[in-house]
């Protein structure tokens, strides 16, 4: 099968850009999540600015969905909190354009019903002209994908799938080359939600991972301390943080200090 | 259409419906699922094993039974009801749940989980927990566990660990939410039993081989006793298992028709219901594509039913196939017609059905009343009233 990866280093330069920004020289590179409309939708951008501005290499912004399946408890909440203050999905575009606007790649996180309910190719073609630069959708496993990653491809955005601990290697074979951008390694086996160790097995399966792509491979899920980004540096080219982020981000904070403090560690 | 289309899904899917839209971490397990649920559905030895706990635990077969005061008082028809109440614990539940079990032994999974509504399925789940020497935890919404509170305390004496789900709305969606959220974490130790025919392939299918043999007994007793066939099989629809379960059977007949009825709570108008096909549209729903009560920006909207055990934004994917098929037609009746006939049929039959099927047994009425005399009208009982006592004094 002509690899996606492949098409993908072929593509036009949105496509190159996220996975330049995330591919690791000597150190670790580190991405940002964040809900959009958390704690409301002005405060989210200003939010977004800030964190585009302090030395991540992208930006994953989520947009809330009542019943996220691969969330914990804090991501969760940052979403209802974000629905009851009127966030939607044209909402979520348009702090994902004031965002990009500053020059980091932003990456959408959503629940695949939103996307159908929106319809797939109207979604793909407004988050393009927001400028941003991938999707990631984590309840839509490869069987699922068409159409709709197609209408993202032909937006030219990148579509970015996960590998769990859980997924046997012929499987990571086909999530790698379903995905451009960069793969997604989850490393627990469970929901996002800051943990205080990683799990054993994580080194194994991001080695198992980077055989089979050419593609950056970011770790994610649990993420959320600086001794976790030195046990990850040289094992992946990025580190998602999520829920540590947005947790400082209910307190009422902007969450730079904790990514100057966690990019200390990356380097 | 064939039965086999009908009947099978391909690739996961029935028609447009069904699917897999769950995170990662569970494919593999739900391939595992598919893979031994087939093997133990061709297995003789776990077929045997099967039978005969529903023999000697759950009861069956079930009977049917007459309803004749109530025909008489809906105009003539022969209404007829298939007691799925006179299972063990109560409900059509157990069929489901008597099955996973089986399945979680072989697997060598000894951790369950569950979600809860009406509490049915918790304790279905509770009770071949106790019976398999199975660990167990049910997930269920506090305003469930308050509206059914007789149901959380026979689960705590099962062995059952109960949680407590605040989120959301606080009742089956958000259980099922918080169920499937433990299984993505402890996917490598627990077998999730899902209540119904819903969530991510295999499950509807699984659920429907397993209550199907409400439908095949009750074709069967009907045949044997009428020597015919009813012109209408009805049943309520939560998520769809016992109207499933009923169906099935008689998908093929083609002068049978068949009638699922959803919740309507306060109206299908006023948006307080949880008539998800009559009332919703298609869109993803822990882990299925089907029909979905979503407001236009796909957020899955908040529910109403009287009956805990309906009070469901979604609805199984081969209930939507059988809905755009027009095989089946699905109607939807309101918490007070449903409590009418609740009181009715106590009253006239002696027999206290569940508020879910008292939504059928109203809908069964107004059949009756355009049959007249010489209709016949087969009504899934899914399950006893006694746990909706309280809801019941409460209005
Ligand atoms: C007695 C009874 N009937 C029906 C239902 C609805 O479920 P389903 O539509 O899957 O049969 C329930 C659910 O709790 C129930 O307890």
């Amino acid at each position: 099968m002509p690899s996606e990866a492949g098409r993908a280093q072929g593509a036009v330069s949105s496509a190159s850009r996220l996975e330049n920004a995330l591919r690791a020289k000597d150190d670790l590179k580190l991405v940002a999540y964040m809900m959009a409309g958390h704690p409301n939708k002005r405060r989210s951008i200003e939010v977004g600015k800030r964190l585009a501005g302090s030395g991540i290499a992208a930006l994953e912004i989520g947009i809330p969905h009542s019943d996220p399946l691969a969330d914990g408890s804090v991501i969760q909440h940052a979403g209802q909190v974000a629905l009851e203050h009127g966030m939607t999905v044209s909402g979520a575009l348009g702090v994902a354009q004031a965002v990009a606007a500053e020059g980091v790649p932003v990456v959408l996180m959503t629940y695949i019903n939103p996307v159908l309910s929106y319809d797939p190719r109207r979604f793909a073609a407004e988050a393009s002209q927001a400028g941003v630069a991938g999707v990631i959708v984590p309840d839509l496993p490869i069987e699922e994908a068409e159409p709709v990653t197609g209408w993202f491809r032909a937006a030219a955005l990148e579509t970015i799938f996960m590998v769990a601990p859980t997924t046997p290697p012929d499987r990571i074979t086909s999530i790698c080359s379903h995905s451009s951008g960069f793969v997604y390694c989850v490393t627990v086996t469970g929901i996002t939600g800051a943990r205080k160790e990683l799990p054993e097995g994580m080194p194994e399966l991001l080695r198992e991972v980077r055989k089979r792509t050419q593609l950056p491979v970011a770790a994610g899920f649990g993420i959320s301390r600086p001794e976790h980004m030195k046990s990850l540096r040289g094992g992946a080219d990025a580190a998602v943080v999520g829920s540590a982020i947005v947790e400082a981000i209910e307190r009422g904070g902007d969450a730079v200090a904790l990514v100057k403090e966690l990019l200390k560690a990356c380097r | 259409m064939s039965r086999a289309a009908l009947t099978h899904p391909v690739d996961g899917r029935f028609g447009a419906f069904g699917g897999q839209y769950v995170p990662e971490t569970l494919m593999s397990a739900l391939g595992e699922l598919e893979d031994m649920w087939h093997e133990a559905k061709a297995d003789p030895q776990f077929q045997l094993e099967l039978a005969g706990h529903r023999r000697a635990f759950i009861g069956r077969p079930t009977p049917i039974y007459a309803a004749t005061r109530l025909s008489e008082h809906f105009g003539g028809t022969h209404i007829h009801f298939k007691r799925e109440d006179l299972c063990h614990t109560g409900a059509h539940k157990l069929n489901n749940a008597v099955g996973q079990a089986l399945l979680a032994l072989r697997m060598g999974k000894r951790r369950i989980i569950a979600e809860t509504g009406a509490g049915q399925h918790g304790v279905a789940t509770a009770t071949v927990c106790a019976r398999f020497g199975l660990e167990c935890t049910v997930y269920m919404g506090t305003e469930d566990m308050h509206r059914q509170s007789m149901n959380v305390r026979r689960m705590k004496l099962l062995g059952a660990e109960v949680v407590e789900v605040k989120s959301g709305s606080k009742t089956l969606k958000d259980a099922t939410t918080e169920a499937i959220r433990d299984w993505v974490t402890n996917v490598r130790t627990t077998h999730y039993i899902i209540g119904s025919v819903v969530g991510p392939h295999p499950y509807p299918e699984m659920v429907r081989d397993l209550q199907r043999v409400i439908g095949d007994e009750a074709r069967e007793q009907y045949l044997s006793l009428d020597g015919k066939l009813p012109d209408v099989v009805v049943a309520c629809v939560g998520g769809g298992s016992n109207a499933i379960g009923i169906f099935t059977a008689f998908l093929d007949d083609r002068d049978v028709a068949l009638v699922g009825v959803e919740a309507a709570g306060r109206g299908v108008k006023t948006g307080e219901h949880a008539a998800s096909l009559v009332g919703g549209r298609p869109g993803v729903l822990h882990g299925t594509y089907s029909y979905v009560l979503q407001d236009g920006d796909g957020q899955i909207l908040p529910t109403h039913s009287i009956s805990a055990g309906l009070d469901y934004p979604g609805v199984g994917p081969e209930h939507a196939f059988l809905h755009e098929t027009e095989r089946v037609e699905y109607v939807a009746v309101t918490d007070k017609d449903a409590l009418a006939a609740f009181k009715l049929c106590t009253r006239l039959e002696g027999i206290m059905p569940a508020l879910e099927p008292a939504h059928a047994i109203h809908h069964a009425g107004v059949i009756a009343r355009e049959l007249g005399p010489g209709g016949s009208i087969l009504v899934c009982l899914s399950g006893r009233g006694d746990k909706d006592m309280d809801s019941v004094d409460a209005e």
